[in-house]
């Protein structure tokens, strides 16, 4: 679809902005580029459509060499978003979604039909946002309407500048969900350019890290995260994102270090207090040594309370039956869990001191964060819900 | 003299057909016809410099230069330089009083239109002349239309020093007023022209609200 033959682009005599690269982008793909700031991603970005002229060699786009396109034709075909997001402030919202129809010379009433469907794509209620202004609206849905005008001519190509660079860390992570709700369905070949690792791991069916105007590595997620290429893609990755099996992660790198713990001999009313003060249901009772004795539940306290007599820690616990030790796997914490009553696990050593405590949360964090690259890989991961879209699309195109 | 209400109407009275001739040429020919004139040159012009480098060094600098000649001396230049006398000099003077605040706006509005948005345009496939046309114009609307309304204040006042050079306008009964010592005339010429300049900045500042793109209204 997209082809890279050799491109090099020199500002002033010496310096590459991008050096001799070479990159291929199958049709339908999500390829992000990703790197440091002045690697040469966004440049690479604009020569697609032809913002930017390479110095030196050629960029295909199926099979033709973009040299010889028109530079306002080839973008008319070629859907972009910015960072900055460029909404006209002095046109409506169909207005500027419906501008690259317009500058086709579209029919307006086949443009205003197509804005509509667009805009109920992403949930927006045609009646009530088609007149609104840009200032009317917030910078997620603007930049929400800023993918649909990329998008409005249908093209085969859209290119993405850091689009989500600008909004704050919840809008960015629900835009991000809904392009690849949207990807999932339409199919685009997309470019897509960031310095934010974690949104390349987490959007891209391929990732081309890049330094210094040349290519690092390329690759799937999975690819990058479990043989990253050298020490500069590590550090950019960062440490903890690296893929481990559960079998490799350990217990005591995962467990909660300071529990809420309480002595034996702690009153019912006391161990209530601080379960409520820590916002936990359950509380460790352990002994002057460190033993752990067993687990009172915020039931068992309640009873004990209830009962009218003043009984202590020690005698409302129930006994633990499941414990893990610091060095086993995350894997091995994981059968036990299962038949852990309580929804957690303490941590002892050999000698039955309590080292920390497994909850069932961070036991799911864990095993998610190790199985998601691979699960969000999965292309047909989201088809459910842009099945109807697909056929909103298919009507009016 | 003193000069009461009464008085002064009674000299309008007195005048009445010859202060409505004046107004009006003050406000055509003296007014809108010079403005007209500079809009379109300078908007042309302000465009043209905002593209190009050179333009705009130049245009600036002669647009200054007119703007920083004393009104009076401007006439006398002009007469010496063979316009004549009577409202030819006068119209031309006006006219190039006016460049600069339209030409100064075009420029500016242009240049302050934001890069995002040029952008956006470009990347969706814009040539430069739909981009000047959809986007830099329209978003430089309103700065123009300041400039427009600038100048023809401006234009208001001015217009009356040119009776100097038998150019016509309110400035007839001002300048014949100061010389008859007829303060009552002078004030006829006076107060017209500067109601004239007040309603004039209402109007265009409502027309320019008016036709500001909706969007961008505050």
């Amino acid at each position: 679809m997209v082809k890279f033959e050799n491109v090099s682009k020199v500002y002033s005599p010496g310096t590459y902005a991008v050096r001799s690269l070479n990159l291929e982008i199958a049709k339908g793909e999500l390829v992000v580029l990703v790197g440091p700031s002045g690697c040469g991603k966004t440049t690479t970005l604009k020569m697609v459509n032809r913002l930017i002229e390479p110095t030196m060699g050629r960029i295909f786009i199926n099979g033709q060499d973009i040299r010889y396109v028109n530079p306002a034709k080839l973008r008319r075909q070629i859907g972009y978003v910015i960072q900055q997001i460029g909404l006209f402030p002095h046109m409506t919202i169909a207005q500027n979604v419906g501008l690259v129809l317009r500058l086709l010379n579209v029919p307006k009433k086949e443009r205003d039909k197509r804005v509509d469907a667009l805009l109920e794509m992403v949930g927006f209620d045609p009646k009530i946002y088609r007149n609104r202004y840009p200032r009317e609206l917030s910078g997620g849905q603007q930049q929400r309407i800023g993918v649909l005008r990329a998008l409005a001519a249908d093209p085969e190509i859209i290119l993405m500048d850091e689009p989500f660079g600008a909004l704050d860390p919840i809008t960015r992570e629900q835009l991000q969900d809904e392009l690849k709700k949207l990807q999932n369905s339409l199919h685009k070949t997309i470019i897509f350019v960031t310095h934010d690792m974690d949104e390349a791991i987490k959007l891209a069916d391929r990732i081309v890290v890049m330094r210094e105007g040349e290519i690092v590595q390329v690759g799937t997620p999975e690819e990058l995260l479990r043989n990253p290429a050298n020490d500069f893609i590590r550090e950019f990755i960062g440490k903890k994102r690296f893929l481990r099996s559960p079998e490799e992660v350990l217990v005591a790198e995962i467990m909660v270090e300071d529990p809420v713990t309480g002595h034996p001999e702690v009153g019912a009313a006391e161990a209530f207090q601080r379960m409520q003060r820590h916002q936990v249901n359950s509380m460790l009772v352990v002994d002057e040594r460190g033993i752990l004795k067993g687990i009172l539940t915020l039931r068992g306290v309640q009873k004990g309370i209830q009962s009218g007599e003043r009984k202590k820690a020690g005698e409302l616990m129930e006994p633990v039956t499941e414990t893990v030790t610091p060095h086993e796997t995350v894997l091995a914490a994981a059968r036990y869990m299962a038949k852990s009553k309580y929804g957690l696990l303490p941590v002892v050593d050999e000698r039955g001191i309590l080292k920390g405590l497994l909850t069932n949360a961070s036991l799911i964090n864990t095993l998610v964060d190790v199985l998601w690259p691979a699960e969000e890989i999965d292309p047909k991961g989201e088809d459910k819900n842009g099945s109807n879209s697909i056929e909103l699309m298919g009507n009016l195109s | 003299m003193e000069v009461t209400l009464s008085s002064l109407w009674a000299t309008y009275l007195e005048r009445s057909a010859k202060f409505w001739l004046l107004t009006r040429e003050h406000f055509l020919l003296l007014v809108v016809l010079p403005v007209t004139m500079a809009a379109a040159v300078a908007i042309p012009l302000g465009i043209l410099a905002s593209k190009q480098r050179w333009i705009q060094v130049t245009s600036l600098a002669f647009a200054n230069l007119m703007q920083t000649i004393p009104s009076l001396a401007l006439l006398a230049i002009l007469i010496a330089l063979g316009a004549g006398i009577g409202n030819k000099p006068a119209i031309i003077a006006l006219f190039l009083y006016s460049l600069l605040p339209i030409l100064r706006n075009t420029y500016t509005g242009i240049k302050n239109v934001d890069n995002a948005l040029l952008e956006a345009a470009r990347g969706m496939g814009m040539t430069a002349t739909q981009i000047l046309i959809m986007v830099e114009l329209p978003l430089a609307f309103p700065v123009i239309m300041a400039g427009i309304r600038t100048a023809a204040v401006i234009c208001v006042g001015l217009a009356t020093l040119a009776a100097f050079v038998g150019g016509g306008g309110l400035g007839d009964f001002i300048v014949t007023g100061l010389g008859m010592v007829n303060n009552n005339l002078t004030l006829l010429g006076a107060i017209p022209a500067a109601v004239m300049a007040l309603l004039l900045d209402y109007i265009l500042g409502k027309l320019e609200y008016w036709l500001t793109p909706r969007g961008l209204r505050i």
